[in-house]
């Protein structure tokens, strides 16, 4: 008697929709902070090999805590638990000389917004029929660029709470930093507006599921496993079919504002060439040099959660986010469909992991710019590239497109 | 005098940064690559691995005290190492040979002998003052310990460290 009263209650439109919701929400949520704390390790792990080192290797399942002989290292993945627990452990200490209410609210800003992001991914397609993303925005795309701009907030005012020379250095560089990349940012995606035409992520994505991904365009209309399957013959013509030297023309512009827009995610994210802020040999510790514990913890995480969240970003614009070549999504009913589904969601992943390992890997390549040729970089390089990207884009659409 | 630094005219593709960074992309991952099959790892796994066979000859680490081929205490309580010790590590409380013993003759032996291992600066000089050649800087250099107490090697573990050397000295050989 109960139960039905209660499936029929939660099939109701509107209730449907909010635990849906919530469960994804949470499941994303726990999915990115686990993956926070598996990028924080992987960094260590991959700086030590690209230095000749051995890195973090030791901490794995403490057998010999539990009675046994030998501790099972496992690569030391056990780093990703132990690290966030020895910084939860620490005193919180806080400097008798700072602001105190927004030396506490500052952590707090930096570590909400790249989790706010997190609501317009589309981190899978269907699995039981329900859209993969939590918010299906119109606006998406600049839900993104508002959203994500905003912890250039908290960064100023750690800087500022601080009361301390270091600190408030590290926050006037990163607040002028953020403002200068935003704009060629922002301007380096029209393009892909203009060719998919739309702001809302998921058809983006089914933009590029249907005419190839923006940065790598070269499979055509009507390229699917059915035919590779049953008519083997018509591959190749099906392939040639759409290389007209329109699209190939069409390309390079997307290749210009996938470089800008790339790079501009790390000025943002304040990853290494770009990292003024947090100059250890000039600043101490940048805007963080006052903060410890959990505090400083936060300042940790809502850098790699911003990291992720730019990447999720990069990948949805011009990786084809969820999808992949001759993999179907999981709209269709039944086993096939939750198959294809969770496929949908670990490609996105293992996109998002190899664009996390690039982050990496440049971090540990490239030294740090010198200020003015940051800003030298930004407005006098990619803000007049970005714009000129667009009305380059704008002709070939115009006069050369089909 | 004004010394102008002559900037180098650079070309267009150097300007552009990519391939400078490109190649150093190759670099880096090259590292990656002979450290992930490890080819390029030098680091020494220590307590796993260690690099005992390379010491010195030379090298001086734990003293010890070592017995001879009959098994009978090298040390006849002389306390001259005591003297010597610089840091003052070593304790000795000497005690008489009973007349039953077969060794009686020696007359002297210790009855506790400590060294102190957290005083201890490997220095040697007990071990050239010794006019029994009773104690050795043996190669032993990991000694740890929980507390104060443990750090102090009394006469057991010194001989344990120590262990045998034979036909070095013969002076109180019963043969003889």
């Amino acid at each position: 008697m109960a139960i039905p009263l209660i499936l029929n209650f939660l099939t109701t439109p509107w209730v449907f929709l909010v635990w849906t919701t919530f469960l994804k929400s949470f499941i994303l949520l726990n999915l990115i902070l686990g993956l926070v704390s598996l990028t924080v390790f992987a960094e260590r792990r991959l700086s030590a090999f690209i230095q000749d080192r051995v890195g973090p290797n030791r901490v794995g399942i403490p057998m010999t805590l539990l009675g046994g002989k030998k501790d099972i290292p496992l690569w030391g993945l056990g780093q990703m638990i132990v690290d966030p627990l020895k910084l939860l452990l620490k005193e919180n200490f806080q400097p008798a000389s700072v602001n105190g209410f927004y030396y506490w609210l500052a952590p707090k800003l930096v570590m909400i917004p790249p989790v706010l992001v997190l609501a317009v991914l589309p981190f899978g397609s269907y699995l039981f029929g329900i859209q993969m993303t939590i918010a299906d925005l119109n606006v998406g795309v600049l839900y993104i660029f508002a959203v994500s701009s905003l912890s250039v907030y908290g960064i100023t005012l750690a800087g500022w709470a601080s009361n301390s020379k270091f600190p408030f250095l590290g926050g006037i560089r990163s607040s002028s930093q953020m403002i200068s990349y935003e704009l060629s940012m922002g301007l380096s995606i029209v393009p892909v507006f203009m060719i998919c035409g739309s702001l809302n992520l998921n058809q983006i994505i089914n933009w590029q599921v249907a005419n190839g991904w923006l940065v790598f365009p070269y499979w055509s209309h009507g390229f699917s496993p059915a035919l590779l399957l049953h008519h083997p013959s018509q591959i190749l013509p099906t392939l040639v079919a759409d290389f007209s030297w329109q699209r190939l023309l069409l390309w390079i512009p997307l290749l210009i504002s996938f470089v800008v827009f790339l790079v501009s995610i790390f000025a943002e994210t304040n990853r290494l060439p770009f990292d003024l802020p947090e100059a250890e040999q000039e600043l101490v510790g940048g805007y963080h040099t006052e903060y410890a514990s959990m505090n400083f913890a936060l300042f940790f995480l809502g850098e790699y959660a911003a990291m992720i969240a730019g990447s999720g970003a990069i990948v949805a614009l011009f990786l084809g986010g969820w999808s992949c070549p001759l993999i179907p999504d999981g709209s269709q009913p039944g086993i096939p469909g939750l198959f294809w589904g969770l496929v949908n969601i670990a490609v996105f992943f293992a996109k998002v992991s190899a664009l996390l390992i690039f982050f990496i890997w440049i971090r540990w390549t490239l030294p740090r710019f010198r200020y003015d040729q940051l800003m030298k970089l930004g407005w006098l390089g990619f803000f007049p590239i970005a714009l000129g990207n667009i009305f380059v884009t704008a002709l070939i659409l115009a006069f050369v497109h089909h | 005098m004004a010394f102008v630094v002559q900037r180098p005219k650079l070309t267009l593709a150097e300007r552009f940064y990519l391939p400078a960074i490109f190649s150093g992309l190759i670099i880096t991952w090259n590292h990656l690559k002979r450290a992930v099959f490890k080819k390029g790892i030098v680091t020494m796994q220590y307590p796993e691995e260690k690099w005992d066979a390379q010491l010195p000859e030379w090298y001086r680490g734990a003293p010890t005290l070592v017995s001879d081929e009959h098994g009978k205490d090298r040390c006849v309580a002389c306390q001259l190492c005591e003297f010597i010790c610089p840091p003052r590590a070593i304790t000795i409380k000497p005690m008489e040979i009973p007349s039953d013993d077969p060794w009686k003759k020696v007359e002297k032996r210790p009855d506790s002998f400590d060294i102190d291992m957290i005083r201890c600066i490997y220095c040697g000089l007990c071990e050239e003052v010794c006019p029994e050649q009773a104690i050795y800087l043996r190669k032993d250099y990991s000694i740890t310990g929980l507390n104060r107490a443990e750090m102090v090697h009394d006469k057991e573990t010194l001989y344990k460290l120590g262990g045998v050397r034979t036909g070095l000295v013969f002076k109180w050989n019963e043969l003889k």
